[in-house]
């Protein structure tokens, strides 16, 4: 787990070039950033977990939140889609502004933000439905297709999440007979079918095999041409070759953004270069 | 050194073959016990209840002493009893149940609801039967089978309200999260999801309400009573399987007695059907 800089750096080549477009294109400017986070806090009852965290995701790219396990990350990936408002003795305060509207006030419809921005978990949970219902239940909330174009919906959901190959003659059998890495491009799907603007993957790869893994990390690759991604890893190497832009998170602060490269090859603060050359955590 | 530590591992581990030998070997002999005293209810009331098993059991109502007749009545008067207590107790049931385990989490209103409606699961039944003779009987001016519909719903409902709460309580966070994460709202997650994943066990508990409640004597009889003749008037007394088998079992005509046991043998089928119907339902799908 020692892995050097310089190591990572190799890993990196590949990636570079991505990386130099994303950091071109936060210079650009807040227009092109997605969701901006303000000053946002966030409490379990009276303990604190995430401390004045300022950040900025851009539009079209993939950002990985790295960090020791308790550090925030999948806490604040909760945030951007309110899942924390299901629990009673759980507040943000602080602004999130989803293409500058806020979605901590409390006006915001929490049904039509989830329909924009979407999650997969890190256990895959298939619904106990058809592989062709577990796709249609999320559309039909928003939609009314007919017969047909339902059809041509979850096979245009699955053919993106890499699934239609395996599933295409057995969409009337359960999902939850697919294997681990299966059910999760299955949940991929779903959330894709919906048509959100952001998707949010928490740690979506850790109970999976690493040919499973590697088949999300395709995916993810392939789906940033459409949406916005935001992905949680335990993974290093992963956030390494999935993201354009990395953040650090320790403690519940944000230690430092940016382009995964420069973050992986020249970072600015102590604190990730010790997690990522693995000191720590 | 490590002589001593060694042959001292050996004593332990030879105590604790001999401990394991010695509760597996009572746990099999106490199994044995228990099933031996099942077989012998099996066999007794299938070797004399079967001579009994003839069309006209179907066919004929109670007959008076001496004479021949069936059990007609007292299955029909079972099958509305039994089915209309299931039909009012089991809609409220699963409703609280929903309540208690889609809501409840952390309210001192569930857990109180909890508190009392496990009270009322180990309420000995004929207590229950008192209840609505007071609330329903004495106010109609007698015995009624709907008076006894009330009261197989009310000991059926605690029980499909526990397994309601409990299967649903089983279904992981997870995917409840992951329903809503898709902007569903609650209800609909309940509905679709939740309910979907909990419903295999929330049937199996409504079919061992069922099971359990058309077993239920005492309390039938503060309430329906028994009839001698063929009747479905909800407002009268009502014939029922577990009564007729009471009075019959207890009487001294041979003719009764006979009926008593092919009325057990019958609601012993009932119930075993019920169970073997659950398991083929139920049995876990292949991929």
């Amino acid at each position: 787990m020692n892995m050097t800089v310089a190591a990572l750096a190799l890993n990196l080549q590949a990636g570079a070039q991505l990386a130099e477009e994303a950091s071109a294109g936060q210079s650009q400017g807040a227009g092109q950033a997605k969701i901006q986070a303000e000053g946002l806090e966030f409490f379990y009852g009276a303990t604190q977990a995430l401390k004045a965290i300022n950040l900025s995701i851009p539009q079209g790219k993939v950002t990985a939140f790295i960090g020791p396990s308790g550090c925030g990350k999948s806490t604040l990936l909760r945030v951007f889609n309110r899942m924390y408002s299901l629990y009673p003795g759980q507040r943000a305060t602080g602004k999130v502004l989803l293409d500058g509207r806020d979605i901590l006030d409390p006006s915001t419809d929490l049904n039509w933000l989830r329909a924009r921005v979407g999650m997969v978990f890190q256990k895959p949970t298939p619904f106990p439905m058809s592989i062709y219902e577990n796709i249609a239940f999320g559309v039909q909330l928003y939609e009314r297709l007919g017969h047909a174009q339902m059809a041509e919906r979850v096979e245009q959901a699955l053919r993106q999440a890499a699934l239609w190959d395996e599933v295409k003659d057995k969409l009337k059998s359960s999902g939850l007979g697919l294997s681990g890495g299966q059910q999760q491009r299955l949940c991929i799907a779903r959330a894709i079918a919906v048509k959100p603007e952001v998707i949010l993957l928490d740690e979506p790869t850790s109970a999976l095999d690493p040919i499973a893994t590697l088949k999300i990390e395709e995916l993810v690759a392939e789906l940033k041409r459409e949406f916005t991604i935001v992905i949680v890893t335990h993974n290093m190497q992963q956030a390494a070759r999935v993201s354009d832009i990395t953040a650090f998170m320790h403690l519940g602060e944000m230690v430092e953004t940016g382009a995964t490269a420069d973050i992986f090859t020249n970072p600015r603060e102590k604190r990730t270069e010790d997690y990522i050359t693995g000191r720590f955590g | 050194m490590s002589m001593s530590a060694d042959s001292r591992s050996q004593s332990l581990l030879s105590q604790r073959l001999r401990r394991n030998r010695l509760v597996l070997t009572s746990s099999v002999l106490i199994t044995a016990f228990a099933l031996f005293w099942l077989a012998w209810i099996l066999l007794a009331t299938f070797t004399r209840g079967f001579a009994a098993l003839t069309p006209s059991l179907f066919l004929r109502n109670t007959p008076a002493p001496g004479d021949a007749g069936g059990l007609l009545n007292a299955f029909a008067g079972s099958l509305v009893m039994v089915g209309l207590g299931t039909l009012m107790g089991t809609p409220v049931g699963i409703l609280a149940g929903i309540f208690l385990g889609e809501f409840g989490k952390g309210s001192k209103v569930a857990s109180t609801v909890r508190f009392f409606n496990d009270i009322l699961l180990s309420t000995p039944s004929i207590i229950v039967g008192l209840f609505i003779y007071a609330l329903v009987v004495v106010p109609m001016g007698g015995f009624s089978g709907l008076a006894g519909s009330f009261t197989l719903a009310i000991l059926l409902l605690p029980i499909v309200l526990r397994t309601t709460d409990e299967m649903l309580r089983l279904v992981p966070s997870q995917t409840r999260e992951a329903a809503l994460a898709l902007g569903a709202p609650y209800w609909m997650v309940i509905l679709k999801v939740t309910l979907r994943a909990a419903s295999s066990g929330i049937v199996t508990g409504v079919l061992l309400a069922i099971a359990r409640i058309s077993g239920e004597t005492a309390p039938l009889l503060f309430t329906a009573l028994n009839n001698q003749f063929w009747s479905l008037n909800l407002g009268k007394p009502m014939a029922n399987l577990p009564v007729v088998v009471f009075q019959f079992a207890m009487s001294p005509y041979q003719g009764w007695q006979q009926l008593a046991w092919a009325g057990a043998l019958i609601a012993m089928l009932a119930v075993l059907l019920t169970g073997i119907l659950t398991r083929i339902i139920f049995a876990p799908r292949k991929p």
